[in-house]
């Protein structure tokens, strides 16, 4: 018997226009030391990157924010919770391409004037970590890390900590609430973290992909990454690909890539629906598979779980409901009532005792947590509700045989 | 709990203290080191690690309770957690549930009797392209069916 104690390396060359093409080691590095901070911005400025965690916020301005506040102590935060269902993108760049992550850790710390970089991992990768430690330890021998980074007069270090298993510390400020040895329950803002983050100091807080991608635009160029992609959503995407297809695994694929593009790269076969964006995000039909992924077309942080046609979307839904009920921290009504009571009504949907009347008001209650939730848990948690009650109202609400009674006749 | 054994944990948290720092921001590594190494935060310890960082224990209390890797009850001596998250869920995870709760002879939530394995469901712990995925402490195994899964657990010691 097998049993495999640690994930497998996959030495199989990937294959991509931008995160996946070229980079060796410490030459992003090399190269930004020598640059003013104020070029470097400027190449950021001009790639047109944006967060990649999910929220889409330009990096460039991010960055200057940070750089521009004032304090003698500033953090750089590489948010390595990925923690959204069906995304596991974060995990391959972590385990296969550390280089693009703690480079672009570095340009990040010495762009903003950052002397610390902290990276918070999620629990479930602690794997992960001796194997990322060891690798800081070269880079500091190699003075890629460490004091007077290759001769510069720029001195910085990045240290591990790890999560405890919550997914709303990916939100950056309750990720700064639990990295401060707090319960992770996000923050009012502002202040954002850019002025007051990490134990009150400035703090820039990354997505791993964002991180990935700079080293690259700082040795190719910002016009260089800003060609892939559409108008408003520049370079690549790492699309996380799961559920019914034959090749699930993580692809890099320029923005304004289609749906059915995609379906046809994985394989997929006799698709009905497809999730895009995790459990936060929004479930397509096929009617809609001919559009595109981009910010300004269907954003997403790059899960894309894929349903066929045997799939009761019912119980799809309901396994989304019960990860928010179990993951909402409490804190505000909104979703610590609103998410029991959608799933309350996916349950009375399931036993075939719910009136129209009723899930219409458990329709406007989704779209009052949109609006009245404090943080993105509770603002995008309807979302799933609310898209497969629509797209699939068909096979929940009409379909005789299914009729939401997952797949039993209904008595 | 014995004398001798509470010096000895007073000790061992110490130890972590001075490795990890007073700061309330140490307060999760501190906790995870304990977790770690005993499964569980113990009363006790909680009290000891209150004392060290200088805060209430109804402060460290809270925290583990928030965080669903820290326990401050005992459990055995190897969580495993099964994912229940959609795409394991769709790769037949139910099936695998089944043959470990019958191979054990208890429910996910319970402790075997012999205190060698508690079992936990958990949300989706990034390996979806491979399901279904179970962790057993801070390992992950993928690609489960039911046959693998209990072989792996019968394995553990
Ligand atoms: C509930 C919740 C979970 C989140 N989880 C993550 C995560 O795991 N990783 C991540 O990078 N961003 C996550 N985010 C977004 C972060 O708050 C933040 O926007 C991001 O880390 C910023 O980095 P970026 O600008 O590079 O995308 C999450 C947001 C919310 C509301
Ligand atoms: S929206 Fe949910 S997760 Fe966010 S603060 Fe409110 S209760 Fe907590
Ligand atoms: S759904 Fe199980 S690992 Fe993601």
């Amino acid at each position: 018997m097998k049993t495999q104690t640690k994930i497998n390396i996959l030495k199989t060359e990937r294959t991509g226009p931008v995160i996946f093409s070229d980079y060796k080691s410490g030459e992003g590095i090399k190269k930004a030391l020598k640059q003013k901070k104020e070029d470097i911005l400027f190449e950021l400025k001009d790639s047109g990157l944006k967060g990649r965690g999910g929220a889409g916020f330009p990096t460039s301005t991010k960055w200057m924010l940070t750089a521009a506040a004032k304090s003698e102590k500033k953090f750089i935060i590489c948010n390595a919770d990925e923690g959204e269902p069906g995304t596991f993108k974060d995990r391959v760049l972590l385990m296969e391409y550390p280089q693009l992550v703690f480079d672009g850790m570095v340009i990040g710390g010495y762009t903003i004037g950052a002397q610390t970089g902290i990276v918070y991992l999620r629990a479930e990768y602690e794997y992960m970590l001796e194997e990322l430690e060891n690798y800081l330890t070269n880079m500091r021998e190699d003075n890629l890390l460490g004091n007077k980074i290759l001769g510069s007069d720029f001195s910085f270090d990045i240290s591990i900590r790890l999560g405890s298993g919550a997914y709303v510390c990916g939100e950056e400020t309750a990720l700064i609430e639990s990295l401060e040895g707090f319960r992770g329950e996000p923050r009012n803002r502002p202040p954002y973290p850019v002025n007051r983050g990490y134990l009150g100091y400035p703090t820039a807080v990354n997505n791993v992909e964002t991180l990935s991608a700079v080293p690259h635009i700082v040795m190719k160029t910002g016009s260089w990454f800003e060609k892939f992609g559409t108008d408003r959503s520049t370079g690549s995407k790492l699309f996380s690909v799961s559920g019914d297809c034959e090749k699930p695994g993580v692809y890099e694929l320029p923005w304004g890539t289609t749906v059915s593009e995609l379906l046809d790269l994985v394989a997929a076969k006799n698709t009905k629906a497809v999730q895009i964006g995790g459990a936060s995000g929004i479930c397509i039909p096929k009617s809609h598979f001919d559009h595109k992924f981009g910010y300004e077309y269907i954003p997403t942080g790059g899960s894309v779980i894929i349903f066929n046609e045997t799939r009761n979307m019912l119980h799809v839904l309901k396994n989304f409901m019960e990860f928010f009920v179990e993951e909402s921290c409490g804190q505000c009504t909104p979703c610590r009532i609103g998410n029991v009571k959608l799933l309350e009504g996916i349950n009375m949907i399931e036993r075939g005792e719910y009136t129209f009347k009723y899930i219409n008001t458990l329709k406007e209650l989704g779209k009052t947590m949109q609006v009245a939730s404090k943080c993105g848990l509770g603002q995008s948690s309807p979302n799933s509700f609310l898209s497969i009650l629509e797209n699939f109202k068909d096979e929940i609400f009409h379909t005789l045989e299914n009729n939401g009674s997952n797949g039993k006749a209904v008595k | 709990m014995l004398v001798v054994e509470k010096n000895a944990l007073s000790e061992e948290i110490e130890g972590y203290v001075i490795k990890y720092g007073k700061d309330r921001s140490s307060l999760l590594p501190v906790l995870q080191a304990i977790q770690r190494k005993h499964s569980y935060v113990s009363d006790f310890a909680m009290q000891e690690v209150a004392r060290l960082i200088d805060i209430h224990p109804v402060e460290v209390f809270s925290v583990i309770s928030f965080y669903s890797f820290l326990h401050s009850k005992p459990t055995g001596r190897n969580i495993v957690r099964l994912c229940q998250t959609i795409t394991c869920d769709m790769a037949n995870k139910n099936k695998v549930v089944e043959a470990i709760e019958r191979e054990l002879g208890i429910k996910f939530g319970e402790t075997t009797k012999d205190n060698r394995i508690t079992l936990e469901h958990t949300n989706c712990v990034g390996m979806c392209d491979q399901g279904p995925a179970m962790m057993i402490n801070d390992r992950v195994y993928t690609k489960l069916d039911p046959e693998k899964a209990v072989n792996i657990l019968n394995e553990i010691k």
